[in-house]
C-alpha cells in the first residue's frame, strides 16, 4: 500500500513545459519501455506484467485489462485492432484531455507496448470532436514518432509495423460506449451493439478488437518499468495503481489529481483544497455523472472500483463533482437527467422515453408545477430503466435518479409542496 | 458520364481520398470528410450530403441519419462568433446558468439563435470536458474557462470592434 497515496506518474508531465514534444519526452526517458518491450521482451511476458499489475479500465467500466487481453483470439486469421477510446464525454471528466495535450507521446508509448504484446498493426484513436487542441497535439506527436521510427514500418529495426490514425468524433456522448464507438468508426450513427459477441472477439470490421481508454494505456510504460507487482501494490487489493481523478464543482482547487486507488474521497476533496468558501459539504458524485450520488456522511469510502460499488455507487471515469450545502438537489438532478435525455441515442424505449420523461417531470417540479405523485412516478420510471436496455446509458441515468431521490427526498417533497427550493433564495424555474 | 461536383472540388476530393486511405473500409471516413467539408464551407448542405454519399458509395438515407445524429454538423453556417456554453453539472454548480442568462440578455437572443447581423450565436452544449475551469464555453474553436459576466462583456466588446 502506498502510504501517502501520492505519486506523480502520468501527472509528472502535466506541469512540465513542452513535455508534449518528442525531444523533451525522450530526455525524460520516453520510449525506453517501448524499446525494451519490442527488443527484449516476448509478447507473453508483457501480457503477464499487465495481468499482475491489476490495471483496470479507467474509462469507466473498470474491467481488468489483463483479462480483457486474454479474451482476444490470436489465431482467427483476421487482423486484430486496437481502438483507443478518447471520446471523453462523461460529465465531470477531463483527465484524458490532459494526457493528450500534455503527454501525447506517453499515450503513444502505451499504445506501442499494447500493440506489440497483442500483435496489432493498426490503431484508431477516437477523440471527441470538440477536442481540437488534443487532436492537433496527437497528430503532431504521431508525425514526430513516425519520423523517429517509433511508429511506421520496421519499428526500431525490428519486423514490427504499427500505424496510428487519429479519428475525430462529431459530438455524441453515446460514442464513448465501446460498441457505439465501433459503429461510429465504421461510418454509422452511434447505436450500441448487442453483446455478446464482445468486441474482443467481433469488433471493428468484424475483427477482434481491443478497446482501451487513454489513461489505461498511458500506465503501461510505468508497469513495464517498475513491474506489475509494484503497480498492483500502489492500489487496493483488486484495483491496481494510481488513477487520475478529475475534481470539479465546489472545491477550492478543481483539477486533475493523480492518487492511489486506496485514497478516501474525504482526502481527495481535501487535496483539492476542500469545499470552497468555507462551506459545508452536501453531496459528491464520485465517478462521473452516471454514478450514484453520495452524502457527506459517505466520504470515508476508498476510491477504488469495488469499494464504491459496495456502497451502491461506482468509480466510473474518476470524475468527482463536489456540491456544497447551498446546492439545490432538485436543480442538480434536473441538470443531470436533462443530459441523459439529450444524449440517449433513442434505440431502446426504456431509455429514450424514460430519460426524456424524467427530465420533463423534473422541469415541471422546478417550474413550481410539480404534483404530489410526481416523485413516486420518477422512482417508478427509474426502476424500469435499469437493466432493460442494450447499453449502460440507461443504467447510468438510473443511478443518479434513484440515489438523489432516496438520499435527498425531503428536498424534492418540499419543492413539490411549496413550488420553490428548500435551499435557494432565487425564484423557481429554469431559464434554459 | 460524370456530373460536375460543386462541393467536392478536385482539391477537396484529393484530401478526401487521402483520408479514406487511412481506413480499412472507406465508409469509416465519413465523419472526417464531413468535418473537412464543414470546415471549408461552414456547413453541410443537401448537395454536400449527396456528393459525399456518392463518394463513399453509401445510401443517402444513411448520410442523412449521420448528419442529424451527430450534433457537431450544421445545415446552416454558424455566426461569426459562436458561444457554445456548457450547461452540465460542474458548470452549472459554478454559475453556468448566470452566464447563459447574461448572454441571452446581452445579445438579445435565445439559445439556438443568432443576432440579426449574423455576428453572434448562442448554443447550449453538454459537458465539454473542461470542468476544472467551470463555467466553460467553447467560443468558435477555443475553450474559454473561468467565465464571469465581466469576461463575457469583454469578449463581446472585443469582437464587436
Amino acid at each position: 500500500m502506498n502510504p501517502t497515496n501520492r505519486l506523480n506518474l502520468i501527472s509528472q508531465f502535466f506541469s512540465l513545459t513542452d513535455a508534449h514534444m518528442l525531444s523533451v519526452y525522450e530526455k525524460l526517458g520516453g520510449y525506453e519501455m517501448a524499446k525494451k518491450a519490442i527488443r527484449e521482451m516476448k509478447p507473453d511476458a508483457v501480457e503477464a506484467e499487465v495481468r499482475k499489475s491489476k490495471l483496470r479500465g479507467l474509462g469507466g467500466a473498470g474491467f481488468a485489462s489483463g483479462v480483457k487481453w486474454s479474451f482476444v483470439p490470436r489465431d482467427s486469421g483476421k487482423p486484430i485492432y486496437l481502438t483507443v477510446n478518447a471520446d471523453e464525454g462523461e460529465p465531470g471528466t477531463f483527465k484524458d484531455r490532459y494526457v493528450m495535450e500534455r503527454a501525447p507521446h506517453l499515450l503513444l508509448e502505451g499504445i506501442l507496448i499494447c500493440a506489440y504484446a497483442m500483435g496489432i498493426h493498426k490503431v484508431y484513436i477516437y477523440v471527441r470532436g470538440e477536442y481540437l487542441g488534443p487532436i492537433q497535439r496527437l497528430r503532431e506527436a504521431i508525425d514526430e514518432a513516425v519520423a523517429k521510427n517509433y511508429l511506421g514500418e520496421k519499428i526500431l529495426g525490428t519486423n514490427f509495423n504499427l500505424e496510428v490514425v487519429v479519428h475525430q468524433g462529431a459530438g455524441a456522448y453515446i460514442c464513448g460506449e465501446e460498441t457505439a464507438l465501433l459503429e461510429s468508426l465504421e461510418g454509422k450513427k452511434g447505436f450500441p451493439r448487442l453483446k455478446p459477441p464482445f468486441p474482443a472477439v467481433v469488433g471493428l470490421y468484424g475483427c477482434p478488437t481491443l478497446i482501451h481508454n487513454v489513461e489505461t494505456l498511458s500506465y503501461l510504460p510505468f508497469i513495464l518499468q517498475e513491474g506489475g507487482d509494484w503497480f498492483a501494490g500502489l492500489g487496493t487489493e483488486t484495483s491496481g495503481g494510481m488513477r487520475l481523478y478529475s475534481v470539479s464543482g465546489h472545491v477550492e482547487r478543481p483539477g486533475v489529481y493523480e492518487r492511489s486507488m486506496g485514497i478516501t474521497l474525504r482526502q481527495l476533496i481535501e487535496d483539492a483544497g476542500g469545499v470552497w468558501r468555507g462551506r459545508k459539504l452536501k453531496a459528491v458524485v464520485p465517478g462521473g455523472l452516471s454514478a450514484a450520488v453520495l452524502t457527506a456522511d459517505e466520504i470515508d469510502v476508498t476510491m477504488d472500483f469495488d469499494s464504491l460499488r459496495k456502497i451502491g455507487s461506482m468509480g466510473g471515469s474518476g470524475g468527482v463533482m463536489v456540491m456544497d450545502e447551498k446546492t439545490c438537489m432538485v436543480r442538480a438532478l434536473y441538470t443531470t437527467m436533462r443530459f441523459f435525455g439529450h444524449e440517449s441515442c433513442g434505440q431502446c424505449s426504456p431509455c429514450r422515453e424514460g430519460t426524456g420523461w424524467v427530465a420533463r417531470i423534473l422541469k415541471r417540479i422546478l417550474d413550481g408545477e410539480g404534483r404530489v405523485e410526481d416523485i413516486d412516478r420518477l422512482i417508478d420510471i427509474g426502476q424500469f430503466m435499469g437493466g432493460t436496455t442494450i447499453c449502460a446509458l440507461a443504467d447510468g441515468a438510473q443511478m443518479p435518479l434513484l440515489s438523489y431521490l432516496k438520499k435527498f427526498r425531503s428536498e424534492f417533497d418540499y419543492y413539490v409542496k411549496h413550488g420553490c427550493s428548500l435551499v435557494e433564495s432565487e425564484p423557481a424555474g429554469v431559464s434554459n | 458520364m460524370t456530373t460536375e461536383n460543386k462541393i467536392l472540388t478536385s482539391e477537396l476530393k484529393d484530401q478526401a481520398t487521402k483520408i479514406m486511405a487511412q481506413y480499412d473500409q472507406p465508409r469509416s471516413a465519413v465523419l472526417p470528410i464531413l468535418h473537412l467539408v464543414q470546415n471549408t464551407y461552414g456547413c453541410i448542405t443537401c448537395e454536400a450530403e449527396t456528393e459525399i454519399a456518392a463518394l463513399l458509395q453509401m445510401p443517402i438515407v444513411d448520410m442523412k441519419e449521420i448528419v442529424t445524429f451527430y450534433t457537431l454538423f450544421r445545415s446552416r453556417p454558424c455566426a461569426k462568433v459562436e458561444f457554445n456554453v456548457c450547461r452540465t453539472l460542474s458548470c452549472m454548480l459554478r454559475g453556468g446558468e448566470e452566464i447563459i442568462d447574461h448572454l441571452k440578455e446581452k445579445l438579445g437572443i435565445q439559445p439556438g439563435e443568432q443576432t440579426s447581423d449574423g455576428k453572434f450565436g448562442l448554443h447550449l452544449v453538454e459537458c465539454l470536458g473542461a470542468c476544472e475551469t467551470a463555467p466553460t464555453a467553447q467560443i468558435n474553436e477555443s475553450y474559454v474557462g473561468g467565465l464571469t459576466k465581466e469576461k463575457i462583456d469583454q469578449i463581446i466588446s472585443g469582437k464587436t470592434k
